[in-house]
């Protein structure tokens, strides 16, 4: 935990208890799109590199209900969460998966290159940290133009590894742009521990706080937590104060890339696993709602079947969905 | 008469009227407001256009191209600007991955309007790291628009057609250059970002060259003519594509082709021109093409070593000798330098 660090059960105003429903309805939303993918993978119909966030659902959705239409988001390999969190197509995120030209990028982009500018996903790639710079230049053109808009940027543990990543937030610091800087440290890059990565005992928030930002550590798996954080960092950048830095501790259930299991692997042990899913932030959040009286069986009901419905249409639009014509390898090379 | 400026003072204009024309031009770079402004080249424009728009940068190569990109995705028109090429090698992955790609892998919907100079430089011992040209490795991604111009005319027209073209461009430039004069209309014009130029009519022998190597095949042209060839210098301009039409237009005049080039032979620009050449104009060769180019070697720092590294119009010349198969002597060079490390006599740096 970092310096900063704070009490925020104390110090933070809950979110009321429809904002909290949204949160939920989210992660219900994202949990079961993932569990759908999961499933299908197998089909062997949704052939590209596919990482799944089952697990690490609380922090895109803590976040999400704080932003705008006009807000942006930047993210990395394992994007899906973040993608339907900020309002992304999710027939469009399923038709991409399966290489169909009503996908979000045509087909072209796969799992790992979400993006729908309508609701402000502005795009997401997998090699570690490239996107993190991009959304602090977006930040920079924001502020340039005086526009009331936020860019959030999410990143692994394995980005803070990366050079650009410091150059990143420096610039972002030097010129007190509105982004905000959310790494999700689930402990692996790929199947390499921290401990062989990164200084023992050194959060990896202190690493924002070295380069001139508020930074915290906090319990990525309570939405709560998250979204409290994400509320000062939003009216910081708003109110032009800069950015802010959040790593949210968090675990991913299921293999890095792929549908599976991978603790045969070796390289972590299923009572680490079983020990995460105790703290399923899903399960944690709806017990939480329930027992303040915001969610009754038949409410929670009715978001699992929307949520499920939902899921079912997207599969089924993008199994119904077109190939690309061949005309469409060579388009979009450049801009016309 | 057509006014006349220097190429660095064609790149100045260029961007003095590309921010007085359009709010989201940005400049930015290690020195760009500073006290020399990349030789020249953006002096004086923070003054003129203010911090926010005109700015120094870290020293980060990386992150400041993915900050680019990103204001480039919002609507602005950065340039980025380097002032060497071998200084750019750290932004390899954000133009690689993801500027040159995001237009293609999201499908259409993003479109990357940003523009990248990188001066190469050369002479003055600046040896293995500061005097590479490694157009080829831009050229070979496809997403990318690499640019060369030679002329003052074209270093402004195609700087701010670059500026305007919603595609990411390398837009390299090579010192030597720079105190070259030429005509240079006032007030915004484009120059093409594609095509070649032919700059030397000729009927002997075909010289397609790139940047200061089409400068040396124009003085190649004159050792040629006085040795009784007639030489017709193609200036590539832009290397995504290379220009096969007026490469093949020529060819099928003169039969004979050198290519002179600024960076290394192997898998290089040389390589590709005469690809498309074996492709576009077989029937039309008579004999094996020549070129001219950089060896397989690091750049040398002593200039005993780098004026053997460096191939010059002499050796263009000889080169289209060679493949004309003439034993026709060439005027000897003039002996006026006991070095060839700086373009000419009234080159005095900073290089």
């Amino acid at each position: 935990m970092t310096t900063q660090q704070k009490d925020i059960r104390a110090a933070a105003v809950l979110p009321d208890a429809k904002t909290r429903l949204a949160v939920l309805e989210s992660m219900i939303r994202v949990r079961l799109a993932e569990e759908a993918i999961a499933a299908l993978y197998g089909e062997g119909e949704i052939r590209c590199p596919t990482h799944l966030c089952i697990g690490q659902e609380a922090v895109a959705a803590g976040i999400s209900v704080l932003l705008s239409r006009d807000d942006l988001v930047f993210s990395g390999h394992r994007s899906h969460g973040h993608y339907l969190a900020k309002g992304g197509d999710m027939n469009a995120m399923f038709a991409e998966l399966y290489g169909r030209v009503t996908g979000c990028a045509r087909g072209k982009g796969g799992s790992q290159h979400l993006v729908d500018l309508a609701c402000g996903f502005m795009g997401a790639a997998p090699i570690l940290s490239s996107t993190i710079s991009v959304g602090v230049g977006s930040a920079w053109a924001a502020k340039l133009d005086r526009r009331d808009q936020v860019s959030i940027v999410y990143f692994g543990d394995g980005a803070t590894e990366e050079g650009t990543f410091h150059e990143a937030l420096n610039f972002a610091s030097v010129h007190k742009l509105p982004v905000i800087f959310v790494c999700e440290n689930n402990l692996y890059s790929v199947h390499s521990a921290m401990d062989i990565r990164q200084p023992e005992g050194r959060p990896i928030a202190l690493l924002g706080t070295a380069h001139g930002m508020p930074s915290v550590t906090c319990d990525g798996n309570d939405a709560d937590v998250v979204h409290a954080h994400a509320a000062e960092a939003v009216a910081r950048a708003r109110a032009g104060e800069g950015p802010s830095f959040i790593e949210c501790m968090t675990y991913r259930w299921m293999e890095h890339c792929g549908p599976g299991d991978d603790i045969p692997l070796g390289y972590r042990t299923a009572e680490e696993l079983a020990d995460w899913r105790i703290r399923d932030p899903l399960a944690i959040y709806r017990d939480r709602l329930a027992a303040a009286g915001e969610l009754g069986a038949a409410a929670e009901a009715d978001l699992m079947k929307k949520a499920r419905d939902e899921v079912a249409a997207a599969v089924a639009f993008a199994k119904a969905s077109p190939y690309p014509e061949a005309a469409e390898l060579s388009e979009h090379v450049f801009p016309v | 008469m057509v006014r006349q400026l220097k190429y660095f003072e064609a790149l100045h204009e260029a961007h003095r009227e590309l921010l007085a024309d359009d709010p989201n031009v940005l400049v930015a770079g290690l020195g760009v407001p500073g006290p020399t402004g990349i030789f020249g080249t953006t002096k004086g424009l923070q003054e003129e256009f203010g911090p926010e728009r005109v700015i120094d940068t870290p020293s980060s190569e990386n992150a400041m191209t993915g900050i680019a990109l990103g204001a480039a995705i919002q609507g602005k028109r950065p340039i980025l600007v380097h002032m060497r090429v071998d200084f750019a090698l750290l932004s390899m992955e954000p133009v690689v991955n993801q500027a040159a790609k995001w237009h293609y892998m999201y499908g259409g919907v993003m479109r990357a309007p940003l523009t990248i100079r990188m001066i190469i430089g050369r002479g003055w011992g600046q040896g293995p790291q500061h005097s590479q040209s490694l157009q080829s490795w831009f050229a070979h991604v496809p997403g990318l628009k690499v640019v060369m111009p030679t002329r003052p005319y074209d270093a402004k027209g195609m700087l701010i057609a670059a500026v305007r073209d919603d595609a990411p461009v390398i837009f390299l430039e090579h010192r030597w250059l720079y105190n070259l004069e030429g005509p240079v209309p006032e007030g915004l014009y484009t120059s093409p970002l594609e095509g070649a130029e032919v700059l030397h009519q000729g009927s002997d022998v075909t010289i397609a060259a790139t940047s200061h190597m089409t400068i040396e095949a124009l003085r190649a042209a004159d050792l040629l003519a006085a040795a009784g060839v007639s030489a017709e210098v193609i200036d590539l301009r832009c290397l995504t594509p290379i220009d096969g039409d007026t490469l093949a237009a020529s060819l099928a005049k003169t039969g004979h082709l050198v290519v002179a080039d600024t960076g290394q032979a192997s898998y290089g620009v040389v390589a590709e021109v005469m690809a498309v050449a074996m492709k576009r104009a077989f029937p039309y060769l008579k004999a094996a093409p020549q070129s001219v180019a950089l060896p397989h070697i690091p750049t040398p720092t002593t200039p005993a070593l780098a004026d053997l590294f460096y191939p010059d119009a002499t050796d263009i010349a000889q080169a289209a000798l060679d493949t004309l198969g003439s034993s026709a002597q060439l005027p000897k060079p003039a002996a006026d330098r006991r070095w060839k490390d700086t373009p000419d006599p009234s080159f005095t740096g900073p290089y």
